[in-house]
């Protein structure tokens, strides 16, 4: 029917015409998270994104730490008074001066919360004339680098209801908050009374899209100018796209497989090795992913001193791990699968789809596995089930995402990870001599070496056993100018991105 | 006025039933709410030992099902649905942004659909056999056929990437609506036009409408003073079924354009185990459902020739 069909099309174009679209003033940011509440604990990273919020400590791509809110720090000979100067002038988007007091009120609420905070051995927090002054039990070199985290944002005294949870956003960023409808957007404005220079653009707004593909399809039709995260897939589709760029930045963040060494199929280092060589990760890597080649250690080069280069890297061998499991008393029974003394070598892979990769890796790890006789189930669950599975001893096999810069030093995950276990690493494995030559780069005191001994340790030992390294990939509107990807996953750079007339 | 108490009755009975139905399936869930609610606040990324055991510390959770039953029914008498586990925000104030923003999606699509399916359906049911009828069947199975988070994307790439009349995804502003609704409204009147296609096909076999005609009437007459009536009765009623369909509906079209409602708002509760906003959503959308169907009752009864006096 051409005549109603017409009338139809007509009646779509009139609709879009009444609303039309407007000279464009404000950068739009779509991106993957939700939007709780203004609770800093869950909430505060994308706040702190989105230049709304700050911390005392900065953090440049290459991971040094840059003046914030706090303009120098010094610790004390034995590492256990902290002093950090704060930066004059100050003010909150209340328009209330940022004092020391403030400052000591916001971290203390903070570290009551569980966080990175939470872990450090602090016994007090005071405030001085222009300074706060954190006194630790232990030392910490890395404390700056801990401020530097979401969750040490400092908000305004009036932002916290009288249990500590805030109840507005009152933050001291380049950005004043406008409007804030979780669990999808909110609304910024720039804050005139900033103590830094003044974003060039006036207007910013954030929108959680959870889907990968409805975000490229944004990207695609100009509905975002700056797009967070996007799939495989979307990166080689778009890159070829006139109205977009696409960037992509190498991040501290693996894909690994956790594995429970107190487990009997896996409490030798043969045979996670086994394991290991049974996975194809460059095959994985470029039909999963899309990346050009997987990880042979566990930590990325993007971590500097952490990634050894001279490392013997890990490789792909089916034979290899066919042979290192027949020495284990392995022998393959009628379906193919390895037994011995009538156990199967059967277990369960627990994984979770917040990330929609992780599901896919499963299940082509289900295959690689069964190539070498070992039987595969793949749970893919809930991600609280990977640690949950960890404390009760019961998880077999993780497979998971590990954010080694939750803190822009590597040490803060190192420490909770691998010395000796955490919910998101080692399980049932335990080595003296990681956990000391942590400690002791925790205290300050580590060289390049010893961090190169622990990468060793952890490549020969496999408590987890490395997939692949990430890349961080967002969309940027064709003329969006200053974009930069910042790799401890703190800051859009907002600020800096200037809109092109 | 029978119509009312009834339903004022089945609301109640509703609201119990779902009210006991969410609790035991919630406490049915596998796994421990407290590490789920803790991953629900806090993200994979922090989610560990310490999280689950502070969220746990702070609701108090455990102990025996019995009390916990007991003061969840109490609340709800109250009509106090609490604080969301996982955003600590009182679950009625999200409830109201959430549902607020599905009704508007779901009464466009409605509109929209109640515009393009039925006056087809007339015309179709009108000339039974015909060219124009039996087309109108294929397109509507196919467009029924479709699924609708398939349609969204289709529109999406048709209206938003390539012809760039739309926005992709988004919320707050009147054009948000048309492709979400659009995506809703086209499942919905395949099967509208299919409904008011036999509708006026069986009215107009009927000998009454051929008298209508004999006495002079013209064709356009009958159709508005003796078709148009008989017609609605079915399609209303069956508008009281599709709410069911499009509720499903709007909860995947929901997640595929970003749109704030409460079938997204569902989903991510469950995932979070965050009880009260299961409860309170749950309970809203039977009581919707009641409503709905209420308002379609009397409509019904209003409507029909055959109920007139």
């Amino acid at each position: 029917m051409p005549l109603s069909q017409n009338v139809f099309a007509a009646a779509l174009v009139g609709l879009c015409l009444a609303f039309p679209a407007v000279a464009q003033t404000r950068i739009d940011v779509a991106a993957p998270f939700e939007i709780q509440s203004p609770e800093p604990s869950t909430t505060g990273h994308i706040f702190l994104r989105m230049g709304i919020v700050e911390t005392l400590v900065d953090a440049d791509p290459e991971g040094r730490l840059l003046p914030a809110l706090a303009t120098e720090w010094s610790a004390s000979e034995d590492g256990l008074t902290w002093r950090f100067t704060l930066r004059d002038g100050v003010m909150f988007h209340d328009d209330t001066p940022m004092t020391p007091d403030a400052v000591v009120n916001a971290l203390e609420i903070a570290r009551a919360k569980p966080g990175p905070l939470a872990g450090l051995p602090i016994a007090a927090i005071t405030s001085e004339e222009g300074a706060i002054v954190i006194t630790l039990t232990e030392p910490r070199a890395a404390l700056p680098a801990f401020l530097a985290e979401a969750r040490g944002q400092i908000l305004a005294p009036a932002a916290y209801g009288v249990d500590g949870q805030a109840v507005a956003v009152i933050g001291t960023g380049p950005y004043r908050l406008t409007e804030l409808a979780p669990p999808l957007s909110l609304r910024a404005t720039a804050f005139e009374g900033y103590w830094g220079d003044a974003p060039h653009a006036a207007d910013v707004s954030y929108t959680a899209v959870s889907r990968a593909e409805t975000r490229a399809l944004m990207a695609e039709s100009g509905d975002a100018d700056f797009v967070f995260n996007l799939d495989p897939a979307t990166v080689t589709r778009l890159s070829r796209s006139d109205a977009v760029s696409v960037h992509s930045v190498a991040i501290p963040r693996a894909l690994l497989l956790k594995v429970n060494a107190a487990h009997p199929l896996l409490d030798s280092a043969e045979a996670r090795r086994a394991l290991s060589l049974a996975i194809d990760r460059a095959g994985l890597a470029q039909a999963v992913l899309r990346y050009p080649e997987g990880a042979d250690q566990l930590f990325p080069p993007a971590m500097g001193d952490w990634h050894d280069a001279t490392l013997p890297p890990l490789s792909y061998d089916p034979e290899a791990a066919r042979a290192l499991l027949g020495e284990l008393g392995w022998t393959p029974g009628a379906d193919g699968i390895l037994t011995r003394d009538g156990a199967r070598f059967a277990l369960t892979l627990t994984t979770y789809p917040d990330r929609p990769e992780l599901p896919l890796v499963a299940a082509v790890l289900e295959q690689q596995f069964r190539e070498v006789g070992v039987d595969l189930t793949i749970n893919s669950t809930n991600s609280s089930e990977i640690p949950a599975g960890h404390q009760a001893g019961t998880l077999e096999l993780g497979l998971l995402a590990r954010n080694f810069a939750l803190v822009p030093d590597p040490i803060g995950t190192i420490l909770s990870d691998y010395a000796p276990v955490g919910d998101w690493g080692a399980m049932g494995w335990e080595n003296a001599e990681i956990v000391a030559l942590a400690q002791a780069l925790a205290r300050g005191e580590g060289s390049t070496e010893d961090r190169a001994r622990i990468t060793a340790i952890l490549q020969a030992e496999l408590p987890v056993i490395p997939i692949a390294w990430y890349q961080q990939t967002l969309a940027a509107r064709a003329g969006l100018d200053g974009v930069v990807i910042d790799p401890w996953e703190r800051s859009f750079g907002l600020p800096g991105l200037r809109l092109a007339p | 006025m029978n119509i009312v108490i009834s339903r004022l009755a089945q609301a109640v009975t509703v609201a119990l039933l779902v009210g006991a139905a969410t609790f035991a399936m919630m406490r049915s869930l596998p796994g421990d709410a407290a590490w789920r609610i803790a991953a629900g606040r806090y993200g994979y990324d922090n989610v560990d030992a310490a999280a689950a055991e502070a969220v746990r510390a702070e609701l108090g959770l455990g102990g025996h099902w019995f009390p916990a039953f007991l003061s969840w029914m109490g609340d709800l008498l109250r009509l106090d649905f609490g604080r969301s586990l996982v955003s600590g925000q009182p679950v009625i104030d999200e409830i109201a942004h959430q549902l607020g923003a599905s009704l508007w999606l779901a009464l466009a699509a409605v509109g929209l659909s109640l515009v393009i399916g039925p006056p087809l359906g007339i015309l179709a049911g009108l000339r039974p056999g015909s060219l124009f009828d039996r087309a109108l069947l294929v397109i509507s199975a196919a467009f029924k056929a479709v699924p609708q988070f398939l349609m969204a994307l289709i529109l999406i790439l048709v209206l938003s990437v390539q012809m760039g009349w739309l926005p992709a995804a988004g919320y707050g502003q009147p054009r948000h609506f048309i492709l979400p609704a659009l995506a809703l409204a086209l499942g919905l009147a395949a099967v509208n036009a299919r409904i008011a296609r036999d509708a006026m096909a069986s009215v107009a076999a009927q000998p009454f409408y051929a008298f209508a005609e004999w006495k002079g009437l013209s064709r356009a007459q009958v159709l508005w003073r003796h078709g148009l009536r008989n017609v609605s009765v079915p399609l209303l009623t069956y508008l009281g079924l599709q709410f069911v369909l499009l509720v499903e509906g709007v909860v995947v079209i929901e997640s595929n354009v970003g749109w704030p409602g409460i079938g997204h708002a569902l989903v991510h509760a469950v995932f979070a185990r965050d009880v009260p906003m299961v409860q309170g959503t749950a309970l809203m959308l039977g009581l919707g459902f009641v409503l709905v169907n209420a308002l379609i009752d009397l409509l019904a009864a209003r409507i029909d020739p055959r109920g007139a006096r």
